[in-house]
């Protein structure tokens, strides 16, 4: 599944530049709001769902290597935090609802935890 | 090439459809022709020039496009020698901005068969042409200056140890981390990856390394006085990673090694750290943590990352293989120093 077509599906407001999101596949999903959790359980080329907006955030996701974020409950990163993250090349998606209807909507679409290194 | 170097490209040049603008690209010096321009003169032109439209511009405003297809039209109708550009250009053509990115001319070129586009600037005014002959050579440009420039970089520092010559060489990279600046929290983690990155570490070790740093990064941000440093010392066979600040020093540093266990206010948890997994993340990291902490001067942290399952080095000869080794040294008090040594294999 394409993050293009999570987009679509959950309605999602691309924070960062747009791009061929078409070419990025999320291979596993991830939802912690404590960032040391996200450093264990998120997997390569994952997709996080968070609360947390602030310019952390894409410091992790960066080192982790992750596909995207997915900020929940209406959470607006400001204007650095998303310069921050097009210099790294992380995609920040936006949603008004809740991590808990966001994270059962992307098991419906079929993404998983994900294998373990 | 394997496969898997063959779909890298291939998306990187999707990207760079959506990162390179028209104006990257196209052809700026374009033959134009007036309105008045006779009929008979365009196929010379077109034959002269080897190409097959051009805009059509009266008193520097863009009136149409006058492309061979047009012309064949006109003889289909029947030409006349006193016809003009005027009596058979297409005046509703089809433009693209200067400021698209290039897979929207790719679309319109498709979508329409056409050869060529009219490039119009933000004005309206007529800025250049592109064909799909520019946007191939320009994802091709691009694509082996973005190689180039990666390979150049890459090839410099994964040289430095081979190239220099020394009984013992290595790279030291220094970092000051303030305390409680949280909009740089990260960026020293960053450019550690990076470097390893570019050095050559397989991108596994790049991401424990990464990972670790991070977490000691962050401790140095949260909870110093007066913030600390990072050293990391970087060899042909090991890199050995140190943060080291002058207080508050660790009161029980049992305590601190227990997962969920923080000393963080609430406000920094809201922050999402604060989790007390920091220093479990390290361990999990690296192949060998040595934290030593005196209460009110200060505490160090040395860590040396696993080596991966495959045995590697910033140059190329073999590594001795090591067992992963976990030591723990707890300074309690300057003169009362006990460590405890926990070995696994």
């Amino acid at each position: 599944m394409t993050l293009q077509e999570i987009i679509e599906k959950l309605n999602l407001i691309v924070l960062t530049e747009r791009k061929n999101f078409r070419s990025v596949i999320p291979t596993s999903g991830y939802t912690s709001d404590m960032l040391s959790c996200v450093m264990v359980g998120a997997k390569e080329h994952g997709l996080w769902v968070t609360l947390q907006a602030h310019a952390n955030i894409v410091g992790v996701a960066a080192l982790l290597d992750l596909s995207a974020i997915i900020i929940t409950e209406g959470a607006m990163p400001d204007r650095n935090s998303i310069a921050k993250a097009n210099e790294e090349n992380i995609i920040l998606l936006s949603t008004d609802k809740p991590t808990f209807y966001v994270v059962g909507q992307l098991w419906e679409l079929g993404l998983r935890e994900g294998l373990s290194e | 090439m394997g496969q898997d170097d063959v779909t890298g490209i291939i998306s990187r040049g999707e990207e760079l459809a959506y990162d390179l603008k028209i104006e990257q690209v196209m052809t700026r010096e374009v033959k134009v022709v007036a309105p008045t321009t006779p009929i008979m003169r365009m196929l010379e032109l077109f034959q002269e020039e080897h190409i097959r439209g051009v805009p059509v511009v009266s008193q520097n405003q863009l009136e149409g496009v006058i492309t061979l297809e047009n012309l064949l039209q006109s003889w289909r109708r029947g030409t006349h020698d006193s016809d003009i550009v005027a009596d058979c250009m297409d005046q509703k053509m089809v433009t693209v901005n200067t400021f698209d990115p290039i897979i929207e001319a790719l679309k319109v070129l498709t979508q329409t068969k056409s050869d060529q586009l009219t490039v119009i600037d933000k004005n309206g005014q007529l800025a250049g042409i592109i064909t799909k002959g520019d946007v191939t050579r320009g994802l091709l440009s691009a694509l082996q200056r973005d190689r180039h420039s990666e390979e150049v970089k890459r090839y410099r520092a994964s040289y430095l140890f081979e190239d220099i010559s020394s009984d013992r060489t290595s790279l030291i990279l220094r970092y000051h981390i303030k305390a409680r600046d949280f909009t740089k929290g990260g960026s020293a983690s960053s450019s550690i990856k990076r470097a390893l990155l570019q050095l050559g570490a397989p991108p596994q070790i790049a991401r424990r390394c990464g990972i670790a740093i991070y977490e000691a990064e962050i401790n140095l941000i949260i909870h110093t006085t007066n913030g600390g440093e990072i050293r990391v010392e970087i060899e042909p066979h090991q890199i050995v990673m140190e943060t080291s600040d002058k207080g508050p020093g660790i009161e029980n540093i049992e305590l601190v090694m227990q997962p969920g266990y923080s000393t963080a206010t609430d406000e920094i948890r809201a922050l999402g750290f604060g989790a007390g997994m920091g220093l479990k993340n390290i361990q999990r990291c690296v192949d060998e943590m040595q934290l030593e902490s005196i209460p009110d001067q200060g505490t160090k942290l040395v860590m040396k990352p696993k080596a991966g399952s495959k045995e590697w080095a910033f140059i190329r000869e073999p590594t001795p293989n090591q067992g992963t080794k976990l030591v723990m040294k707890i300074n309690l008090q300057p003169e009362d120093t006990f460590s405890k040594e926990i070995v696994t294999t």
